[in-house]
């Protein structure tokens, strides 16, 4: 299984219609990109977008038909599950699955964070400085996982703002993406 | 133009004699060409230019039917403004003009504001920024329909930047809206006033220059101290007992800096030796607001006997009495130095008095050579180049928000610009391009347009909404990303520190702000907490990395002293050193590169003296050390100065020539340049001018970070995929010419024309001495940032017992 969060595909595109700012359109090919190769790499029977997919619904329906094709190929032959984000709250016109959230075994996918344990969850961006450096960074305590955000045209939130801290245990970990992974305690 | 102008209402002159003042000769000349299109006035602090600027328009205004806006005035600094009006009321209410003057700036109420576009006054004194708002709004035609005169004031400062750009674009407009308008621009003493004027002058108008009388020469030179000055380093800290016994012996001090760092550490010292507890202030751009005005206002209040600053004091602002003026450290900039100099004694026709510091033994050279510059009025600086396209790009959205626009009108009007007037249709194209439609090579945005050609094929906002967000973003000044620093538990700011500089902070570091010592406690929501300190020597002293490179002219003068048989201008110790150097080795020369190699501490080492500056040398040291990797040297690592690098590695450099090949310089710095860190510098910087990145949203949202990401993600996106975008255009153009110097390295190049001279040693070399103490050694290490990284996580997790992997 390939779990991936916070795609923010078509943000570009939402940016314009909003502000009129139009940024280089490049992001939604970086993302699939970075995907396409992951998925070549791990060859996982199921993928699993953890919300925020889309940047917004609107965004979703104006992707490219190149895109599209994209998005159809990579999802042949695999278990594709679209769970809902806040940006991204209905279904989208594209293959796979649309739900809420997930359950497999003991745990639970959802896009935000609850109380409950055994729980992945995205939705808040976090990074993680270390030297200087800040990285999108995976957190971890003993019941949940909360994922970094895997779009191009995404910002983070660090994991030490009172908003993430809150959410987990003392025994926390950052884990920072990257060449290596590197795992720190969040203390 | 009326007749009362050339010759001044009687009121006037009975103003004048009863203050025991006659007309200067240059504010008559003013009078006498006020029907000039354009007029450039060069005439040193304290001249009356300001006065000479306005005379002509409350001489017009003096019957009381003009109506309307008559003269506008503008100037880089808010509190020009505002500094101005205050000037400007004594002689209008004196003789009880029936004049209307009022500012209009960024701290300007709403209400204000929006009156003073209904009903503008007669005299407006603003900002370029306050102007190109102006300029953005539809009523604008009607506001400046009846404008007669603007004057730019400081308009040798707004030269050096984009702001100036922006200024002569928003007169390209009002030029239309009043084509009788005419412009004046006064300025400080300039090496090149013709390259003023021709910025000033509508294109191809001519712009007569008036020179008003210089003065007397400044009273200039070298501080005497009994301790000759350190062999490196910036603090000066030998010359403070000479600099306090200096600050006893006049009334007001000006104690200018190089950097914002040097000016804290020298305050700071001050303090520990001011027994008299003379009061000493310190003023720059990294502290908060409240504690620069309450220094300046205590220093107009005659209560500060020396204050230490840096830039942010160099403008034409009246502080009151300064009758010193003391220069810490070496001018890099003759230019700059005289213009500072000209801050002390602002009484015409007395002599400006000021003291040069040198910090170490080599700017002792480098302040000798200063003097004989300034002596000499030889002053320097580089050509301007053309207009920037990012300025152009704001300034097309700037025209959008007025109204609908045809582009060959649009077109015309650039052209009237000095700095456009060679601009390309092609290029104008490619800007208005990116402004419509983002002008990428994937054409996304059909339905989401920022401007939309309509049938009359006039452009004009899709979505007139688009106006608030385009206003909000007006300007081209770059604030470095800054954190706020303040005391934990205490609301109040105590200044500014870097992002890039709070990032290295760990717990516990201490550094200098405001003249004190503080202690890192943490970062919350974007504000650095510290605590007080008692130490008396902080952990790391500098923040503000960027350093004034020497002026190319300063060079040329040094590298001239050089080539001297002795040195009968120069203190003993001094001459000493440079005659020491040239009986080991040589005195580095113009029309040659000096290689030196030594062994030294087990490492062999290159010294290269190049003279090009600073950042040339920086980017210099980089591309040498890529060479030397590539021919199996192992450099280890660098530093550069002014006027050499030093590199050391494991290996002995035999033949240093090759490594000074042009193309493979050329070739080393465009791989090197394409991820290097000051291209995204760069790339934000234009980005954020022309309109790609908004640094300001309207109801910005407190919870909205992980909304933002890093302009470095658009730069790397573009970079792969646009390569050709205009906005990497834009950079490219801007690194080479500015950041990096790399022109510098061209210049050294062609003057040296491969002519390397190598001298072998056997240990280091007098003039190369300096260099061992220099601070910002660069290592090199290409997998180093990640080995750092994760050694610290390993002792992290070791902290809590856990293994790393």
């Amino acid at each position: 299984m390939l779990c991936v969060s916070d795609l923010h595909l078509g943000k570009s595109d939402r940016i314009a219609r909003r502000s009129g700012v139009m940024l280089p359109p490049y992001e939604v090919q970086e993302t699939l990109d970075r995907l396409a190769s992951d998925i070549a790499a791990t060859d996982p029977r199921q993928v699993i977008c953890l919300g925020d997919s889309f940047d917004d619904l609107a965004a979703a329906d104006s992707l490219g038909d190149d895109m599209r094709l994209r998005l159809t190929s990579l999802q042949a032959g695999r278990k594709w599950v679209w769970i809902e984000g806040n940006h991204d709250p209905g279904p989208v016109d594209l293959g796979g699955t649309h739900l809420a959230q997930l359950q497999v075994g003991a745990l639970t996918f959802r896009h935000i964070a609850t109380s409950a344990t055994a729980e992945v969850s995205g939705h808040y961006h976090p990074k993680h400085r270390l030297a200087g450096r800040s990285r999108p960074a995976f957190v971890v305590d003993a019941t949940r996982i909360i994922m970094p955000a895997y779009g191009a045209y995404t910002g983070g939130l660090d994991c030490m703002s009172p908003v993430i801290r809150q959410l987990v245990g003392p025994r926390a970990l950052a884990i920072l993406t990257g060449h290596k992974a590197l795992a720190v305690p969040l203390a | 133009m009326p007749a009362a102008t050339r010759h001044l209402p009687a009121i006037f002159h009975d103003w004048f004699a009863a203050r025991g003042w006659s007309v200067h000769p240059h504010q008559q000349a003013m009078l006498d060409r006020a029907g000039d299109p354009a007029l450039l006035l060069i005439a040193p602090t304290g001249g009356g230019k300001t006065l000479a600027g306005f005379l002509p328009s409350l001489a017009e205004l003096a019957d009381g039917t003009h109506q309307g806006l008559h003269t506008l005035y503008v100037s880089p600094l808010k509190a020009l403004a505002a500094d101005i009006k205050r000037n400007l009321r004594t002689p209008v209410d004196d003789m009880a003009l029936p004049i209307r003057i009022e500012d209009r700036t960024g701290d300007t109420s709403y209400t204000q504001k929006r009156r003073q576009r209904a009903d503008p006054p007669h005299i407006l004194l603003t900002t370029p920024e306050s102007l190109a708002l102006l300029v953005s709004y539809e009523d604008a035609p009607r506001m400046f329909a009846g404008l007669q005169r603007v004057i730019v004031d400081e308009i040798h400062a707004l030269a050096e930047s984009k702001r100036g750009d922006q200024l002569m674009l928003a007169l390209s407009r009002l030029q239309t809206l009043a084509p009788g308008l005419r412009r004046v621009g006064l300025s400080a003493t300039v090496e090149d006033p013709p390259a003023i004027a021709r910025m000033l002058a509508r294109h191809p108008d001519p712009c007569p220059i008036l020179l008003a009388d210089p003065g007397p020469a400044p009273d200039i030179a070298m501080l005497q101290t009994d301790a000759p000055p350190p062999w490196a380093g910036g603090g000066a800290t030998y010359a403070i007992p000479a600099v306090l016994e200096a600050v006893k012996q006049h009334k007001t001090t000006l104690i200018f800096h190089n950097t914002r760092a040097q000016a804290e550490i020298f305050f700071h010292n001050l303090w520990l030796a001011n027994t008299d507890d003379l009061p000493i202030g310190i003023h720059h751009g990294s502290l908060a607001r409240e504690q620069r005005e309450r220094v300046e206002s205590a220093m107009v209040a005659g209560q500060l006997r020396a204050i230490v600053c840096t830039g942010s004091l160099d403008l034409g602002i009246d502080w009151g009495d300064v009758d010193l003026v003391i220069q810490v450290g070496a001018p890099k900039n003759v230019k700059r130095l005289v213009q500072r100099i000209g801050r002390a004694n602002h009484r015409y026709n007395a002599p400006s008095k000021a003291l040069l510091v040198p910090a170490n033994r080599f700017e002792v050279v480098e302040c000798v050579a200063a003097l004989e510059a300034v002596q000499a009025h030889d002053l320097d600086g580089d050509p301007k180049g053309a207009g920037p396209r990012d300025v152009l790009c704001q300034h097309i959205l700037i025209t959008a928000c007025a109204g609908p626009f045809h582009a060959d009108d649009l077109f015309a009007e650039v052209r009237s610009v000095g700095a456009y007037a060679g601009l390309t249709r092609a290029d104008f194209d490619a800007c208005l391009d990116f402004c419509a439609t983002g002008g990428y090579a994937l054409r996304a945005y059909d339905r989401w347009k920022r401007l939309l050609q309509t049938t009359d094929s006039k452009w004009r906002l899709r979505d007139p909404r688009a106006a608030l967000r385009i206003r909000m973003n007006i300007g081209t000044i770059q604030d470095t990303d800054t954190l706020k620093v303040r005391m934990k538990g205490n609301f109040k700011p105590l200044g500014e520190v870097e992002e890039s500089f709070a990032a290295t902070l760990t717990q516990g570091d201490t550094f200098l702000i405001g003249g004190q010592i503080v202690r890192y406690e943490g970062l919350r929501e974007m504000t650095v907490e510290v605590s007080r300190d008692a130490t008396k020597t902080p952990k790391i002293a500098t923040f503000m990395g960027t350093k004034f490179a020497n002026s190319t002219q300063l060079s040329q003068r040094i590298l001239r002293m050089f080539a001297q048989d002795d040195w009968p201008g120069l203190p003993a110790h001094t001459a000493e050193w440079l005659g020491l150097q040239r009986r080991y080795s040589k005195l580095p020369e113009a029309d040659r590169i000096l290689v030196e190699s030594f062994p030294h501490e087990g490492r062999q080492h290159i010294c290269v003296y190049g003279f090009a500056g600073r950042n040339a040398m920086q980017t210099l040291g980089m591309l040498l050390t890529q060479r030397m990797e590539e021919l199996g040297l192992h450099p280890l690592g660098f530093v550069a100065t002014d006027y050499a690098t030093l590199i050391w590695g494991l290996e002995a450099v035999t033949d240093p020539a090759p490594l000074f090949r042009a193309p493979d310089l050329r070739a080393g710095f465009e791989t090197w340049l394409s991820g290097n860190a000051v291209m995204k510098r760069t790339f934000r910087g234009a980005a954020t001018i022309a309109g790609l990145i908004e640094r300001n949203l309207p109801h910005a949202r407190k919870s909205g970070r992980q909304a933002t990401f890093s302009s470095d993600i658009l730069y790397d996106t573009l970079a792969k995929y646009d390569p050709d975008h205009l906005m990497l255009q834009i950079t490219r153009e801007e690194a080479l010419r500015g950041l990096v110097d790399f022109g510098r390295i061209e210049e050294m190049l062609q003057r040296t024309a491969g002519r390397v001279d190598h001298v072998v040693l056997d240990r280091v070399t007098p003039l190369a001495l300096p260099l061992f103490l220099e601070q910002g050694r660069i290592a090199l290490a290409g997998a180093g940032r990640e080995r750092l990284m994760e050694d610290e996580a390993a002792a992290l997790m070791a902290k809590i017992g856990m293994p790393a992997d």
